[in-house]
């Protein structure tokens, strides 16, 4: 915005010259589709709508959704040249995320089948 | 990366030669790194809590103690609040400042309205006994839950203060610099909690 009005050689480097691409039109159709999917989650969850083993799969599916309703049309997170490394960080922290609770429970689950039965255990 | 390639100011036609990056995208990148770590930390809460939630100790569950129709109500406010952000983030750069505060009160009532109802659904909770200390289950519940109320409670500080900057200062370029900061902030926030009613609500109401 400002210095946009100066020659490209007068500019200061890393002054913002763009308009942002962001739209009330774009905020709007997020939103919608947002509350959509979030009355969709608490609809599964309450009622026999789903086959009911499937209903936590549906609910994951339903927010991982949402989530990717939030970074594109809230935060803007686009195929756009500006954009590259926002992606790449995006990436490499769901690839942490995924690794922490996948994981945690892996490691735990794990550990809880191995454990001796309570009722074995000697009362203390 | 064509930045690099044509590094030369003032040969290349502007076309051609983009530039380094504008401040604004440099600024959001840097708080987007922030909020990545943010988000990192709460996956480990998060983690603690797909682990614990069935050790209840003998003490009450998740279906028993948890009411879907408020965590309703405040997934309703965070969402609409999080639109009315965005919407005043837009305002504020086409430099409507009027409307800019109206949207901003907007999100203030309503993100207000999320953590009331939040806290007096831990209140309910210890009153019943069921607070943190009860099992390891709550323990891990008023963690999660607790922490992503303490983003919201110094997300609403922070635009209390941004609003202050916007009356002081105008909606200068460093000005709507923050306001992105604080609009990624609170969007990011509306992201944890769609893991938080999908995890621990909607699953362990069941």
């Amino acid at each position: 915005m400002d210095g946009a009005d100066r020659p490209l050689d007068e500019r200061t480097p890393g002054v913002e010259h763009q308009e942002s691409r962001a739209d009330f039109l774009s905020y709007t159709a997020g939103f919608a589709l947002a509350v959509l999917l979030t009355i969709a989650s608490f609809v599964v969850a309450q009622t026999n709508l789903l086959w009911s083993p499937g209903v936590p799969v549906g609910l994951i599916v339903l927010a991982f959704a949402q989530i990717g309703v939030h970074l594109v049309f809230f935060l803007h997170m686009g195929s756009g040249p500006d954009n590259t490394n926002n992606i790449l960080a995006l990436a490499f922290g769901l690839l942490i995320v995924f690794l922490v609770i996948t994981g945690s429970c892996w490691i735990m689950a794990n550990l809880n089948t191995n454990m001796m039965p309570m009722s074995v255990l000697p009362p203390h | 990366m064509t930045a690099i390639d044509a590094a030369q100011p003032g040969l290349a036609p502007e076309q051609e030669y983009a530039g380094p990056s504008s401040t604004r995208t440099v600024v959001g990148y840097g708080f987007w790194i922030f909020l990545l770590s943010d988000i990192i930390m709460f996956s480990g809460l998060f983690a603690a809590y797909a682990v614990l939630w069935a050790n209840t100790a003998g003490g009450p569950t998740g279906g028993e103690l948890f009411d879907l129709r408020s965590v309703f109500i405040e997934t309703a406010c965070l969402l609409v609040s999080s639109y009315t952000c965005g919407l005043g983030a837009l305002f504020a750069e086409r430099q409507h400042r009027e409307r800019f505060y109206i949207f901003s009160v907007l999100t203030f009532i309503l993100g207000g309205a999320f953590l009331f109802i939040e806290i007096t659904e831990f209140a309910n909770m210890i009153g019943k006994g069921a607070g943190p200390s009860r099992s390891a289950f709550l323990s891990a519940f008023f963690t999660l839950v607790g922490m992503h109320g303490a983003h919201v409670t110094s997300g609403l500080l922070w635009q209390v203060y941004m609003v202050a900057q916007v009356a002081a200062k105008g909606l200068r370029p460093h000005v709507l610099r923050r306001l992105l900061c604080f609009s990624l902030f609170w969007h990011a926030l509306d992201i944890i909690w769609v893991g938080v009613f999908t995890m621990v609500y909607l699953m362990g109401a069941r």
